[in-house]
């Protein structure tokens, strides 16, 4: 559909009955993928929100108290614990790359290849920053003898969910980061300029990839102020 | 009547006219096309062709087959528990793989076959042929879909190689037993049971996205939502159901795994175990259950609400009339997709959980009654004065509608408390459920084969085997079921491995059993005379002409049948009305199809849609 056609149509909450009721399309302009990524986000938001409902639940039931967070959770800066320190800067990191991979979608779209791909890379980079801090802030638990199954401070399921929980946001960013590297390197090569076939797919690259990208991404940054918010706060 | 046609007709015209300002109206205008014609997959190679395929049409058929196969199994595992039933003395099975086999015919049932053919078999097959795209939105993600599922089969059924077997924990792997010495297959088959649960989940999601995608983004030009047919509603608002309750049981199974190999505690409380304390503590088992019936419940709607789209469909078509009340059935479609999402604790009503939370869900599962009787009598009221053609798939239909209404009745019993309590795990449980989602679905399915069947293959299923087996079928599953919910309220418990002779038991309940178990074996070889019948008319069937059942919907107006890869040949459908135009006052044939235009039928006093 071209642009032209699409300012016809109805704004505001007008075009909500009006898309619902036409034809062929549901969501105007908005491309196929596109909208998967956010049905798949709706979907995968169910399962981030199974975890910390379990989580309220098994913290609510456990017949131990639960381990003091501020203190597990601190890390010794120059000799003093600091509550919440390491978790302060990965989630900035993390926020901060959410930013990164906004101006990304941005400079993609206006066809600045260069700009795109270093933001892309920007993006990954923050990534695998916030990868690694969890890598050392789980050795440092570890360490401590915090396990999946028991750990000195308190009720054996803090381990459990906190492994199962950050591992799985983990996971996903790190399923993200491998995904920003490829498309970092497929804006170098100018896959999305020339239209060049996925190689699985074999369908034609498109700038919109970059967004749907982008949506992942700061999906998994909105999951991890809720994790944030859950584990470390309470 | 006749006035409020002219007046409609008047209606349509000022609307084509406003469409164009030019002196002589079109009446034939539908909307430009807002995107490009999709572009397709070309397989090269007799692997991309045969195995990896990509093309819709031949995934759904993948996935069917893959399901029937699987089903094939739980249908011998209901053998094997019947025989041990009737005959307890003979020994035929060990404790172990009765609870085994109820665990395995259960899974596989619902989730293996019922779900991966009504969703992955019928929406792969019908949704881009009846919504009018060439083939699915993402076709290599849905060629990964299927593959995904046949790993999860294959892990399931490695689960009876393993030592100890597969899991006997009933299908609903209730922990703490489905994870702790005593419960079969403990620490070997409940996690291959897991992990294959996880994979179909990976793997229905890559699907699911595809059947919402395309139905929402790939339609036809003039393909309104309220001009699909019923059958897409419900594969589409199933799938939606499953996105959102599929997460659940991964998340519940993800947790049990970590459970079962790393020792967590989630769902594990302190207990004792042949004489030792266990090192869990302090986990919650009713997690699990919340968890688990979050994702059950929509499930039983994931299976039920593709039927009663496919049954409204199959009854318009075969009694030549138009769906009664179809603004109506819609929203029940969705009303009830949404209200079941409110009702899963009715499951748990002797869980020990909170008793007010009983008041809630017995109100929400009363309230879930509302939409359902509204499909049962706009079914009825589609029938009243039609010109029912009893083939094959009207058959399957009306069966359907007495079942289900049957199997709906008993689920206003233990959908209340009180009656729940006394009643639940008795053997009218069983009945109850077999009935509405087991048989019911199940006879849609049969329907919707024989309906269509010649798409696929362009054949026709031969006739007089089919009534033999709808006729078995049918009667037998009544003589299979009925005779349950008496033993269920004269109090016989389910999931025993024998009920033997005692004082408790009454007499008539053995010979039931005995009764029950010869009506299974029956009922059983009559799908094996339905197998031969999908097999061997693949190739000795009569040709079937094209539309052989003369219906509306876009998936017949192809045009080759079987539609070839693409669908359309060069110029993509275009649709003028609904699936349901059938015995229009003034029309030259009883059925106008979506694709005629309204030039071409006038004088015909059809419905504005």
């Amino acid at each position: 559909m071209s642009d032209s056609s699409l300012d016809n149509l109805p704004k505001g909450w007008k075009s909500v009955p009006n898309d619902l009721g036409s034809d062929q399309t549901a969501f105007k302009g908005v491309q196929w993928g596109k909208a998967m990524m956010w049905i798949f986000l709706l979907s995968d938001t169910f399962i981030f929100s199974c975890f910390l409902i379990s989580y309220m639940k098994g913290r609510a039931s456990t017949v131990v108290d639960w381990p003091n967070t501020s203190h597990v959770f601190s890390l010794d800066f120059m000799g003093v614990p600091v509550p919440l320190l390491l978790i302060a800067i990965m989630t900035f990191v993390l926020i901060t790359s959410s930013g990164t991979m906004a101006l990304a979608v941005k400079y993609g779209y206006e066809k600045n290849r260069k700009m795109c791909g270093r933001l892309i890379l920007a993006t990954a980079i923050g990534g695998l920053i916030f990868v690694g801090m969890q890598a050392f802030e789980w050795s440092k638990l570890i360490h401590e003898g915090v396990r999946p199954w028991s750990n000195p401070f308190g009720a054996g399921q803090f381990g459990s969910y906190f492994f199962m929980i950050t591992g799985f946001h983990g996971t996903h960013v790190s399923i993200g980061v491998i995904f920003l590297f490829i498309f970092a390197r497929k804006v170098y090569r100018g896959d999305f300029d020339t239209g060049r076939r996925g190689f699985f797919t074999t369908m034609k690259s498109d700038y919109v990839s970059i967004e749907i990208l982008g949506l992942y991404w700061h999906f998994v940054d909105l999951v991890w102020v809720f994790i944030f918010a859950f584990f470390y706060l309470w | 009547m006749s006035d409020e046609y002219e007046h409609k007709l008047e209606a349509k015209s000022d609307y084509a006219g406003d469409a164009s300002s030019v002196s002589t109206p079109d009446i034939d205008a539908v909307p430009d096309a807002e995107l490009p014609d999709q572009e397709l997959y070309h397989s090269h190679s007799w692997w991309t062709t045969y195995v990896f395929s990509q093309d819709a049409k031949y995934i759904g058929i993948q996935y069917a087959l893959t399901a029937i196969g699987t089903g094939l199994l739980g249908l011998v595992l209901s053998w094997l528990m019947r025989i041990q039933l009737a005959w307890p003395g003979l020994g035929w099975l060990e404790p172990s793989s009765y609870y085994q086999f109820v665990t395995m015919h259960g899974m596989i049932m619902v989730v293996y076959l019922l779900t991966a053919l009504f969703l992955g078999g019928f929406g792969n097959l019908l949704i881009p042929l009846m919504c009018g795209a060439r083939d699915m939105a993402f076709p290599y993600v849905n060629m990964l879909s299927y593959w995904a599922f046949v790993v999860a089969v294959v892990v399931l059924l490695a689960s009876f190689f393993v030592p100890g077997g597969p899991t006997g924990a009933g299908w609903t792997l209730y922990p703490p037993q489905a994870i702790t010495a005593g419960t079969p297959g403990y620490n070997g088959g409940i996690i291959l049971m897991l992990i294959s649960l996880i994979l179909f989940v990976a793997g229905f999601t890559m699907g699911g996205l595809n059947y919402i995608i395309t139905v929402l983004q790939l339609r036809a030009r003039g393909m309104t939502l309220m001009r699909m047919p019923l059958t897409i509603w419900g594969i589409f608002t199933a799938t939606v159901l499953a996105m959102f309750a599929f997460p659940a049981l991964l998340v519940g199974c993800l947790m049990m795994t970590l459970d079962s190999l790393l020792g967590t505690s989630f769902f594990m409380p302190a207990m004792v175990s042949l004489g030792e304390t266990l090192t869990h503590e302090g986990g919650s088992p009713i997690l699990f259950q919340h968890l688990f019936w979050f994702f059950g419940h929509p499930e039983v709607y994931i299976v039920a609400l593709p039927a009663f789209g496919i049954v409204s469909d199959l009854l318009s078509v075969h009694s030549r009339k138009t769906i009664f009340g179809y603004r109506m059935m819609v929203w029940a479609i969705v009303g009830i997709g949404a209200l079941s999402f409110f009702v899963w604790a009715h499951h748990m009503y002797v869980s020990g959980m909170n008793p007010w939370f009983g008041f809630f869900f017995a109100t929400t599962t009363l309230i879930i009654a509302v939409p359902t009787a509204i499909k049962v009598y706009n079914w009825i009221l589609t029938l009243w004065r039609g010109n029912i053609v009893l083939s094959l798939p009207m058959l399957f239909s009306l069966g359907f509608i007495v079942t289900f209404l049957n199997g709906g009745l008993t689920g206003l019993f233990l959908g209340n408390v009180t009656v729940d309590v006394p009643l639940s795990d008795t053997y009218f449980v069983v009945a109850h459920f077999h009935m509405v989602m087991g048989i019911a679905p199940i006879l849609v399915v049969f329907g919707a084969i024989y309906h269509w069947y010649p798409l696929v293959t362009g054949r026709m299923m031969n006739e007089t085997l089919g009534k033999v087996h709808f006729w078995i079928t049918f009667i037998g599953s009544y003589a299979i079921y009925f005779p349950m919910h008496y033993q269920g309220f004269v109090g016989v418990p389910r999931r025993y491995y024998e009920i033997y002779d005692s004082p408790y038991v009454d007499v008539s309940t053995l010979l039931l059993n005995k009764f029950i178990t010869i009506a299974v074996l029956i009922v059983g070889a009559a799908q094996l005379l339905f197998l031969y019948n999908l097999f061997a008319s693949a190739r000795l069937g009569k040709k079937a002409e094209k539309n052989p059942w003369k219906a509306n919907s876009l998936e017949w107006q192809t045009p080759q049948m079987p539609p070839e890869h693409g669908n359309w040949g060069k110029e993509l459908p275009k649709v003028y009305r609904w699936p349901y135009d059938f015995s229009v006052p003034g029309a030259k044939e009883d059925y106008i199809p979506q694709t005629q235009p309204p030039s071409e039928i006038i004088g015909a006093k059809v419905e504005k849609t």
